[in-house]
């Protein structure tokens, strides 16, 4: 699957471990939160960076404490018109402050692009079949927006007040 | 009116590009049917039973006269020369072609309108009184408050997907006339005790299969905090609510199986947590809205208006007229105008494009060129003066829009059933037709009153049958339209859900049904009384036994 992160595609350094699997002993981990749950202590000591791919039925509280210890945390969308990620990931970032990335997994279409980075996602899991540039017009489909998120995108009443205060 | 500044109108331009590159990309094959599905429905537009249903957003019910001719150019162009006024205040086109659907999304795009959210599982058109700005003893005018809410609904990039569609109304007065308590959140502005001005603000309302009444999340809720706390609804409901089941999805059932103490306790939770991040409402903005909706500038009239009075005297049909359609406006001298689109025979909620059109020129003759839609699928004409009303119904005379029924039993609301829907069990305008038939008689209509017949073609309910005085719902027995009656629904700041008076009936045994049931009101009314006041001083039985009663 493609991984584009800051417009381009990049190679995607994590390893995702299944439950059962032996963990490596280095490198990237992307670990379930089950998984997690149960080794979080054991895996204080162990070199390389770990990831946690957190369920859409989960509550983010759950992993709050150990923000510190992810550098990466995958976030699934079960269907496209599941939108609970959405709320997952603007609580994340906005409420916790989480700063590592904050990836988009499963029935990612391009039509869901532009609400994802919106609510602080910065890497996106996509089909075989799409292209940076198809990545792209879907990241420009619409340049103005009424609602803040957790993005810099100024919203409308915030321009509009700004245009009447220069003036 | 509101009127779009440059960003509104970019954003809707971007949205009528975007959906032109999908149909394109659709036409040209490379996206399945299947996949073009959920895009289309984020435009509105339906596969119904015979064609493409577009449903284009007419925001709290306000159109200008301009855009009503845009409405019927889409009509004579596009379809078959009508539209159809739907309950959520939008209008629908039932006869629309794939490959237009890009020019007709331009052509509204030129006028200020869209089809954004119109369906899909996100925010709906925001609904509000039909009456706003008009009508005396308003807090504030919710057409500001609706507008907002459009505003911040539109392109919500947390709330676009949410486990089932969402619907808000928002009420400034009393009587409520925007069914505020059958939405998934219903909003009534209010003022507290000292005096300052926000919004009791209520979840978990909603119809379908599973009619609820909503609760009250929080009494008071500050302007400023408005879309933050909605927000916090939003996001509760986003996270938890079901999305195994789709009778199961909708907010009510959420808040019923975790009872409104621990829904309220959830949502303030996330509020303490979220207010800070949440969507501004600043005083500046709603200045900036509020200043769209200024009260035009009425004259002084004395009153009484001799040559109104004059003419009401000299005509009784006028006279009827006047009294069954038009509404006490907050001026003295003026009048609130409803234009009932429920002829008797006639398609509940429908019009012609010629009619759009006339209504359009009698808008800007007699009314600021501005026309509402309301929820009972009827027009209004929100500013009048008395003494152009009998010239005003002369007019409406010519074009068929003078039926003289607010709130009668003619004024049915109905679903379009199967006559075009995919989801009904049974056809509804028909039952409409043939009630209006029985009951044509004006006299009788009148010694009836308020009388609120609903009908759904389904138990998606879309015609409201649980909240009517008289509700009907089509159900399909075994390859067989049949129709059950409840009794006893409202919509408004009273709101209850109807009960089942017992079996249904086959089509054609409807209007002898509902002729018992008149007959029982009429043998047990007090002087005034209503049929819904009757009904709840003297409940289901004797109804029930009237019209099961043996031979």
């Amino acid at each position: 699957m493609p991984l584009v992160k800051h417009g381009a595609f990049v190679a995607n350094e994590w390893v995702e471990v299944a439950d059962d699997a032996a963990l490596p002993s280095d490198g990237a981990v992307i670990l379930s939160l089950k998984r997690w749950q149960a080794e979080r202590d054991a895996l204080a000591g162990r070199n390389g960076k770990f990831g946690i791919r957190l369920p859409a039925d989960a509550d983010p509280a759950v992993i709050r404490a150990d923000l510190d210890r992810f550098a990466l945390i995958v976030l699934e969308f079960p269907k496209f018109n599941d939108g609970r990620a959405f709320s997952q990931a603007r609580i994340l970032r906005q409420r916790y402050g989480f700063a590592g990335e904050i990836r988009a997994a499963g029935h990612v279409i391009r039509d869901l692009l532009l609400f994802m980075a919106r609510c602080g996602f910065d890497a996106f899991q996509l089909a075989p079949e799409r292209t940076l540039d198809d990545w792209r017009a879907a990241m420009r489909e619409f340049s103005v927006w009424y609602q803040p998120a957790a993005d810099a995108r100024v919203p409308a009443s915030e321009l509009r007040h700004r245009a009447l205060a220069a003036q | 009116m509101y009127q779009y500044d440059a960003i509104d109108q970019r954003l809707v331009d971007e949205r009528a590009a975007q959906f032109r590159e999908q149909v394109r990309r659709r036409l040209a094959g490379e996206l399945t049917d299947l996949e073009f599905k959920p895009l289309r429905l984020m435009n509105g537009l339906y596969l119904q039973l015979h064609a493409y249903m577009l449903r284009i957003a007419i925001p709290y019910g306000t159109l200008s006269s301009r855009q009503m001719r845009r409405l019927a150019e889409i009509g004579r162009r596009y379809d078959k020369d009508y539209g159809h006024f739907t309950t959520r205040q939008n209008i629908q086109f039932n006869w629309i072609k794939l490959e237009n659907t890009p020019d007709i999304l331009d052509a509204l795009a030129e006028v200020e309108m869209h089809a954004i959210q119109t369906s899909g599982n996100c925010i709906r058109n925001v609904t509000a009184d039909q009456y706003a700005g008009v009508v005396a003893g308003e807090v504030e005018d919710p057409r500001i408050y609706a507008e907002v809410l459009r505003q911040w609904s539109t392109l919500h990039p947390e709330f676009s997907f949410l486990p089932r569609k969402f619907k808000i109304a928002i009420s400034g007065a009393f009587p409520d006339r925007a069914a505020v308590k059958t939405h998934d959140i219903g909003l009534f502005i209010k003022r507290n005790g000292k005096g300052e001005v926000g919004f009791e603000v209520l979840a978990g309302g909603g119809q379908g299969r599973t009619p609820v009444i909503a609760q009250t999340v929080r009494d008071f809720v500050p302007k400023a905090e408005l879309l933050a706390y909605l927000e916090s609804i939003m996001r509760v409901y986003n996270l938890m609510g079901r999305r195994d089941n789709i009778y199961k999805a909708r907010i009510k059932i959420l808040v019923q199986s975790l009872g409104i103490e621990k829904f309220r306790a959830l949502v303030e939770e996330d509020y303490a947590a979220s207010r800070d991040s949440g969507s501004p409402l600043p005083d500046a903005e709603i200045a900036r809205i509020a200043a769209f909706f200024m009260p035009p500038a009425y004259e002084r009239i004395e009153t009484p208006v001799r040559a109104f009075e004059a003419a009401r005297f000299e005509n009784r049909e006028f006279a009827r007229w006047v009294q069954n359609n038009v509404v006490a406006h907050k001026r003295p001298g003026y009048a609130i105008a409803v234009v009932s689109l429920k002829p008797e025979g006639g398609v509940p909620g429908d019009a012609s494009s010629d009619q759009m059109d006339a209504i359009a020129d009698l808008a800007d003759e007699f009314s600021g060129g501005e026309v509402r839609v309301t929820h009972e699928q009827n027009l209004v004409l929100p500013n009048v003066r008395q003494d152009a009303l009998h010239a005003l119904w002369q007019k409406l005379s010519k074009h068929g829009l003078a039926t003289p029924n607010l709130n009668l039993i003619t004024d049915i609301i109905a679903c379009p059933g199967l006559d075009y829907c995919a989801l009904a069990n049974a056809r509804s305008i028909p039952i409409a037709q043939r009630i209006q038939e029985r009951f044509a008689d004006r006299e009788r209509q009148e010694l009836l009153g308020e009388l609120r017949i609903k009908i759904s073609g389904c138990i998606n309910a879309c015609g409201h049958h649980h909240v009517g005085h008289i509700g009907i719902l089509g159900v399909d027995k075994q390859g067989e339209e049949f129709y059950q009656l409840s009794l006893g629904g409202s919509a408004d700041e009273n709101a209850s859900v109807g009960k089942i008076l017992g079996k249904g009936f086959p089509a054609e045994q409807v209007p002898d049904a509902i002729e018992k049931l008149i007959a029982t009101y009429l043998d047990h009314r007090t002087d005034g009384e209503k049929f819904i006041d009757t009904y709840r001083r003297i409940g289901i039985e004797p109804f029930k036994e009237r019209v099961y009663a043996a031979g």
